[in-house]
């Protein structure tokens, strides 16, 4: 490589610009986290521990584990058949089903949960028939769980696609004139290319998944200890004079987002050789 | 490597083979189509088949009130400013991060990622607390007479804070695998180094600087979660639309709840066609670079 | 690498079917459940009746019965009960709507009949919370509409005790102007044009005014009121008395439908009946919503400021039906006001 100096600036502007994105990282990234631990602990290791041994906020850690892990499960199967569809083979008006797919990522998640209001509310075009069935949708788990899956929708396949797209079909197309079948195919050839992507898809997925606020919020009915994932939990809080309680239950969300960050820091250094 | 919360529309521009020899076409499509249909596309096009059993002088008396136009502008406009400043602040941070080694550059990298991973509820209660009157940033800015907690100003802090990651993560690769001879080209013709930014640097990076910006702001334009804690919910002054549409959900007027989430629709659709053309733009102009 | 995988894997898939299934179990201890769909500022009150009521429901029938609650703007629950959330009892801040509900079917349209007091076991009204000292001198409805004041309130559309206090402003303008309605409406329009914030929900104003700090006075339930001193200490804040405020009465109703479907009649007649004992009458007060029961009002009056109050059935007012259709219907008075 040639000279480097060539390509930078002085050390005056290097540092300002660097003590920049330090103060913009920190004061719009860094404190709000930092907040969120200051405000749980402002009482107390005893009444954070109160706080989130509360039944309604097990409750609420409960079903958010039960959804997330359903939604995650669910995108997971459904994007590995979706990553397959899309990068094994042709057809015509693939670019179409990709934007589709991306579509969940710019609908707001209001706009989502109002969607399955529209249809599964007791005022929407099923919601009679399903009330009348004994089926509760709306403002019970599964229509938590069915909101949560629109809005994680593209995470999973959004990450295969490019990786599946770049490995192309050689290795399948071999496979598969050695005698091998479909399954054994995706199994033993496919699957372990792609299982670092496949997790990270899956840890994004599933960050979203439980940390779902806006689609969860129309469609949950908010009964405490029963349809309160932990976000809608941390909002009733709030609104509730219990900001302590409010911020320690939101800081086991906010540890969430550090443990992904960290996972997510360890699959770049393993995808980091695979795709470059 | 891309992130997978950007919708990267890499399209295959070298498709495979015309007949694969790779079974299960028909029922990964198959299942594809009816997967997208019944999480995606059933629940949208009710909002559409809903929004059209309206008259259409009451569509359109419901989309010119002047409480709908003025959270559509204040829910576009502020997301416009937002993604403009993260821009700014996205240039800032990614040139800082790719080109220079400091101390600390690492965990700067994947704290980045922080307005993605943290839940916008615990976004929306943490930037309260902190730009309250009484808070820590907002207690600093209450003497100088700016208010930001239940002011529009809250709404731009919210966007600009869950924007951040998606002009850094865009630009960020893009950045890191341009061609360095370029610039020693231009610095080794005599070319200042603010020049071979301007003419060398900067024309490869726009469409990823645009990209990063429509991505911003298409997150931007429907968030709620983070907002809602902050803005102060005043009609025609800081109420976004998505507020709006849950107000009208609970006022029982569903016509204009769903009239409200058609046209948010119809942005979002369009939206993510420029978005797809920006990216395909940029493509063309470096390259494949995955 | 690729068995610490597969067994991830494994193990995601399996927690994935077994989990839902553990779910319902542990949901389903009680022998009866009952949900109680209730309006903002009722958190505190339901959450002590409901551990009150449960001790007594099993003493006198050997079941245990657990008791959950939603809360939030009055409308905005209706609403909810409307689309399907399965409420047994409806406890909300004003009568019209629970009729909402009624007009869908879920329940009688006389169903406010059906026990004492207008279905309302207790009352509040409408006061002013102020700052210590009450630095902006604020003595009456008509210091609200000075330059500089800032009034907190929530979205009468959404909120039940928004809807008490606009009335509760209207019914004194119109007294104030002998009965002008277009000089009451101007007065609203003033009073609005003071109100910096308006969140969905009474609850959120009370955030707003007392944690935010934002606002000179907030126009609450008394009972809010009298929490909110509680809460952060008598040398925060003052109550003030309007010379006229409103009689709130908010109701409660078993929602037929769907405690028909869920066999839970018996135990939503007994929870909403017992209100009215001595016991729960005891309960509300000390909770600052005022009791029907005499004997018990008489233990607390010296907590209860004497106040003048109309009520929504004043011929200024006309009933419920009435005020909702003029003044926060779609077009209505409070449209006009506010859209400028």
């Amino acid at each position: 490589m040639s000279d480097p100096s060539i390509r930078s600036e002085p050390t005056a502007v290097k540092w300002a610009i660097i003590g920049a994105a330090a103060l913009i990282v920190a004061l719009l990234v860094i404190l709000p986290l930092i907040n969120v631990f200051a405000q749980a602990f402002s009482k107390g290791w005893e009444a954070y521990a109160a706080a989130l041994v509360d039944p309604d906020a097990l409750a609420a850690i409960e079903l958010t584990l039960i959804v997330t892990v359903i939604s995650v499960a669910a995108n997971t199967a459904m994007g590995l058949v979706m990553a397959w569809a899309i990068t094994k083979f042709a057809f015509p008006g693939k670019s179409f089903l990709i934007t589709l797919i991306d579509l969940p990522f710019s609908v707001s998640p209001v706009v989502a949960g109002l969607a399955f209001v529209l249809l599964f509310g007791a005022q929407g075009y099923f919601g009679p028939w399903l009330i009348d069935n004994g089926w509760k949708i709306i403002f019970a788990w599964p229509g938590i769980t069915l909101a949560t899956i629109f809005v994680t929708f593209p995470f999973v396949a959004r990450e295969l696609i490019p990786l599946m797209q770049e490995q192309g079909t050689t290795e399948e197309e071999a496979a598969v004139t050695l005698g091998a079948g479909g399954w054994t195919v995706f199994r033993r050839v496919t699957l372990p290319n792609i299982k670092w992507a496949l997790l990270y898809g899956v840890l994004l997925c599933n960050a979203r998944a439980m940390g779902e606020f806006g689609a969860v919020s129309v469609v949950s009915g908010h009964v405490r200890g029963e349809t309160n994932t932990i976000p809608l939990q941390v909002e009733i809080l709030y609104n509730e004079y219990q900001f302590q309680a409010s911020f320690a239950v939101a800081s086991l969300l906010a540890f969430l987002a550090i443990v992904t960050l960290l996972a997510k820091s360890l699959l770049e250094a393993r995808l980091g050789g695979h795709q470059r | 490597m891309a992130e997978s919360y950007l919708p990267v529309s890499h399209l295959p521009t070298a498709a495979p083979r015309q007949k694969s020899v790779i079974p299960g076409f028909g029922l990964t499509l198959g299942l594809t189509v009816l997967w997208l249909s019944l999480v995606v596309l059933i629940p949208l096009a009710a909002l559409f088949l809903k929004t059209a059993e309206l008259p259409l002088d009451r569509l359109v008396a419901i989309l010119t009130a002047p409480r709908t136009l003025n959270a559509l502008k204040i829910s576009f406009g502020l997301s416009l400013v937002a993604a403009g400043v993260n821009l700014v602040f996205g240039a800032v941070v990614v040139w800082a991060l790719v080109r220079y080694d400091f101390p600390g550059r690492r965990v700067l990298d994947a704290l980045i990622d922080i307005p993605f991973a943290l839940p916008t509820a615990v976004a929306g209660i943490a930037l309260t607390t902190l730009y309250a009157e009484n808070g820590w940033i907002g207690s600093w800015l209450a003497p100088l007479g700016i208010k930001v907690a239940f002011t529009p100003l809250g709404i731009l802090i919210a966007l600009i804070f869950i924007g951040l990651p998606f002009v850094v993560r865009t630009v960020q690769p893009v950045l890191e695998d341009l061609d360095h001879e370029l610039e020693e080209a231009a610095a080794t013709l005599g070319a200042g180094r603010w020049t071979t930014i301007r003419r060398v640097v900067l024309p490869a990076v726009l469409p990823a600087f645009l990209t990063g910006f429509a991505l911003a702001f298409a997150r931007a334009v429907g968030e709620y979660g983070s907002v809602i804690f902050i803005a102060g919910n005043l009609p025609n002054v800081s109420e976004i639309a998505p507020l709006l549409i849950v107000i009208r959900l609970e006022e029982f007027r569903y016509a204009d709840a769903t009239a409200i989430a058609a046209t948010m629709l119809v942005a979002a659709f369009a939206l993510l066609f420029v978005i797809n053309g920006l990216q395909r733009w940029q493509e063309n102009r470096t390259g494949r670079l995955k | 690498m690729s068995f610490s995988f597969k067994h991830a894997a494994a193990a995601a898939l399996i927690a994935a079917v077994a989990l839902p299934l553990f779910a319902p179990l542990a949901a389903q201890a009680a022998d009866v459940s009952l949900l109680n769909v209730s309006y903002d500022p009722t958190r505190e009150l339901y959450q002590q009746y409901n551990k009150l009521f449960a001790q007594k429901f099993q003493k006198d029938t050997g079941k245990t019965i657990e008791i959950k609650a939603s809360h939030g703007g009055s409308g905005k629950q209706a609403r909810s009960v409307i689309d399907g959330l399965e409420a047994d009892v409806v406890t909300l801040a004003l009568a019209y709507d629970i009729d909402a509900i009624a007009d869908k079917g879920f329940l009688d349209k006389d169903w406010q009949k059906r026990l004492p007091d207008n279905s309302s076991p207790y009352t509040s009204t409408i006061v002013f919370l102020v700052r210590k000292g009450n630095p902006k001198d604020i003595k009456d409805w008509n210091d609200l509409v000075k330059p500089g004041v800032q009034v907190i309130t929530p979205n009468p559309k959404t909120s039940g005790g928004a809807r008490w206090n606009y009335l509760a402003a209207y019914a004194y303008a119109l007294k104030q102007n002998n009965g002008d309605e277009a000089k009451a409406k101007d007065f609203l329009k003033a009073l609005f044009k003071n109100v910096p914030v308006l969140d969905t929900g009474a609850r959120g104003s009370t955030v707003t005014f007392t944690e935010r700090g934002v606002g000179d006075v907030l126009l609450a339930w008394e009972n809010e009121a009298f929490l909110s001193k509680k809460e952060f200490g008598d040398d925060k804040f003052d109550i003030v008395i309007p010379s006229l405020s409103i009689l709130a009465e908010p109701p409660v109703a078993i929602v037929d439908k769907n405690v028909d479907r869920k066999g839970t009649r018996a135990a939503a007649e007994a929870y909403l009946t017992f209100l009215y004992s001595k016991e729960g009458q005891k309960l509300a007060a000390e909770n600052f919503y005022r009791p029907r029961d005499e004997e018990v009002a008489r233990q607390f009056d010296k907590v209860f400021p004497q106040l003048n109050l109309v009520t929504i059935d004043d011929p200024a007012l006309g009933g419920w039906r009435k005020a909702q259709a003029t003044h926060f219907a779609d077009g209505g008075v409070f449209d006009q006001i506010y859209s400028n």
